[in-house]
């Protein structure tokens, strides 16, 4: 099985990048691979906590803690992150916080990756 | 010694988008990459410049007084400084009229790398040898 790192740049309603992302997570994720995701730029707004699921907007919060549960590493750029009024005590918990280095770090040892998004 | 090489393409204007800085910055990291990393691992990236994302190299940019913001030209030079590769596409500068006089440099800053004016071909051999391409 391989290793699998996303990194994604587009925020988690406006697009359907976001959707996409954690979709293909889960499927890489369920057929065994190991993954992990890097959230930076307007993405770092779904690591928020008690995201409203209302019916015509997507949300990150319920498929992001499903990812978190079955092992998928997700980790957001603290600075991006802090930018955009976001602190680590309204963060859903097990999301990591760190510097872009993880990304390039997770990369280097990635069979294969995925840059999605970015407006 | 694993040395993992990556391409980061920007295609992007400097501003209206935040891909400029996200791309220069995620670059820089590698400056710091090796404490997660095992002894002896390393990233080596490359910054190609390519379609409109050549503006971004032009210096003087006043991002500051007109945007209240860091300007793109400030995060090149830093690059430049951590001595990073920055490649800029010949034929994309031709395109819109940019002599290679008018793009960033770092010397003020006592960095010794330049930025590096390349035909396209020589971007597209980069993307090609490196094990990630980084597209923003």
């Amino acid at each position: 099985m391989g290793t699998l790192t996303i990194g994604i740049f587009s925020s988690v309603i406006g697009s359907m990048n976001f959707d996409f992302a954690l979709k293909l997570s889960e499927t890489a994720v369920n057929k065994g691979h190991k993954v992990n995701i890097w959230f930076s730029g307007n993405s770092t707004c779904a690591v928020k906590s008690n995201q409203k699921h209302m019916k015509d907007y997507s949300t990150g919060e319920k498929p992001l803690k499903a990812l978190l549960e079955k092992g998928v590493e997700v980790c957001t750029c603290e600075a991006c992150t802090l930018a955009r009024g976001i602190q680590k005590t309204d963060s859903i918990e097990g999301i990591q916080w760190n510097a872009m280095h993880w990304y390039l770090a997770k990369i280097h040892t990635s069979d294969r990756v995925l840059q999605i998004g970015g407006e | 010694m694993a040395q993992t090489k990556l391409a980061f393409v920007l295609q992007r204007p400097p501003y209206k988008s935040e891909n400029p800085k996200l791309t220069i910055t995620h670059a820089i990291a590698y400056q710091i990459v090796d404490i997660l990393l095992d002894e002896g691992e390393t990233v080596v990236p490359t910054l190609c410049f390519i379609g409109e994302g050549v503006l971004g190299c032009l210096k003087e940019q006043k991002a500051m007084e007109s945007y209240g913001i860091t300007s793109t030209e400030s995060h090149l030079k830093n690059a430049l400084l951590v001595d990073l590769d920055v490649l800029v596409c010949k034929e994309d500068l031709e395109r819109f009229g940019i002599a290679e006089d008018r793009l960033v440099d770092a010397e003020d800053m006592g960095a010794d790398k330049k930025i590096q004016v390349v035909p396209f071909e020589k971007i597209q051999r980069e993307m090609e040898t490196a094990n990630h391409v980084l597209f923003f």
